[in-house]
């Protein structure tokens, strides 16, 4: 091979970037040619001054540590890194969660705490007035069509004939503005309040499902029901309150 | 020199990027040749890197990536604009060979052996002449590397390569 054809091939050898075969054929080919070692010494002078050339440009510390501090600690996979910033954030949302139910459950509580303070209030000054109920009648036929026109809303009273309960009447009652029946029943020595309200004031969220529980010292059940809200409260037992509930809830959906 | 090749899967970002910190700065500084702009070039290739290492695939050449997010992002700003608006990357390739006389520019150079002349030949040759230049003598990048930085073929690394140098060698025989 000619000089020339080598020498076309010189910066590429010297790059390092020949096949190996080629690599030895031109080091043995170096050693051997006085004017391609020439060339090549020249041109290895030459990438050293270029090399000593091109690196002049050294950047400020302050201006390092600012790049290094934006992206410090940042995991190699994005899939580790976003995976940690969801955990994080699934706790902090957790925790939020928490701290909203927590909160919202301990409103809820206090609003329902509210209302059967509220309800328990007019249960009392009920019986303790002189005239109880506006409507005095045993007869449901006579105390439902009473409420017509002065509630928003209509319900269906239970037959009591074949049980220990009496209706002794009803009246309108507030509870937080809102306009709603209030009936009395007795079961023995026991006078037992009946409210009902349109179910946007129920503190029990709609829930249809019911039982009796122990509020103030009175044995109460609470239900809702197409569209109304039934609280009843009284000081006779729990099995008589509940029994009261399940003669309304049948009266209700027949 | 940077041993590039497969990185462990364990690396951060910062360790991958942090050792190329001050390489990328010195040849974001020969294309932009000036500090501010540089700074706003380092800093921009360096967000950029972050936020796509995601799509980053292990076992390829961090470094190549590297160079190529900062070249393409000097290649879109202003500056970057300008320098590529008046010499043609690609016209430059498929342009008349320059004449090389082996006589004498790296006799001239030993004689006059002056970093700062070199510097000055350097800094007039096109952009796309000076990177591939330095990238390779002086980031000492294969051809493979650079071709992965540049987004170019390796024939064409070679051509471009063949004629930086012998542009180079015509300023400093002036």
């Amino acid at each position: 091979m000619a000089c020339e054809s080598w020498k076309t091939q010189l910066d590429t050898y010297l790059d390092g970037e020949l096949p190996s075969e080629e690599m030895h054929a031109f080091d043995a080919h170096v050693r051997n040619c006085a004017s391609c070692a020439a060339d090549a010494l020249a041109r290895v002078q030459m990438k050293r001054s270029i090399q000593a050339a091109g690196k002049c440009f050294i950047p400020r510390a302050e201006f390092r540590r600012r790049v290094q501090e934006s992206i410090a600690v940042q995991p190699r996979r994005a899939a580790a890194g976003w995976g940690w910033m969801i955990t994080a954030a699934m706790l902090a949302t957790l925790l939020l969660v928490g701290l909203g139910v927590t909160y919202t459950e301990r409103r809820r509580a206090g609003q329902e705490q509210q209302v059967y303070s509220e309800l328990a209030d007019l249960h009392v000054a009920t019986l303790a007035s002189a005239s109880p109920v506006d409507v005095v009648s045993s007869d449901r036929h006579t105390v439902k069509p009473w409420f017509q026109g002065k509630l928003p809303f209509t319900f269906d009273l239970p037959e009591l004939q074949s049980s220990e309960f009496s209706l002794m009447g009803g009246r309108i009652t507030y509870l937080e503005q809102t306009p709603g029946a209030h009936l009395i029943y007795k079961l023995r020595k026991h006078e037992i309040s009946v409210f009902i309200f349109q179910e946007g004031i129920s503190p029990s969220r709609g829930d249809e499902r019911s039982a009796v529980t122990r509020k103030l010292s009175f044995n109460t059940e609470t239900w809702s029901q197409g569209g109304l809200w039934y609280c009843i409260l009284g000081d006779a037992s729990a099995a008589d309150v509940h029994e009261l509930a399940e003669l309304l809830k049948r009266s209700a959906s027949s | 020199m940077y041993v590039s090749g497969t990185e462990p899967q364990s690396d951060t970002f910062e360790e991958l990027a942090m050792p190329l910190f001050d390489r990328l700065y010195n040849f974001a500084y020969w294309l932009t040749q000036n500090r501010d702009e540089t700074e706003d070039l380092v800093q921009e290739t360096y967000v950029k890197a972050l936020k796509g290492f995601s799509s980053f695939q292990p076992g390829t050449n961090f470094r190549a990536w590297m160079y190529r997010i900062l070249r393409n992002t000097f290649l879109t700003s202003r500056t970057g604009l300008k320098a590529t608006t008046t010499v043609s990357l690609d016209s430059e390739d498929n342009g008349p060979e320059l004449t090389s006389e082996c006589e004498t520019p790296e006799a001239i150079l030993i004689e006059r052996s002056d970093r700062q002349r070199v510097q000055s030949a350097i800094d007039d040759l096109p952009v796309a002449s000076r990177e591939i230049l330095l990238l390779c003598e002086v980031e000492e990048m294969s051809y493979r590397e650079i071709a992965e930085a540049l987004s170019i073929p390796m024939g064409t690394v070679m051509s471009r390569l063949s004629r930086a140098r012998k542009m180079l060698a015509e300023r400093l025989r002036r």
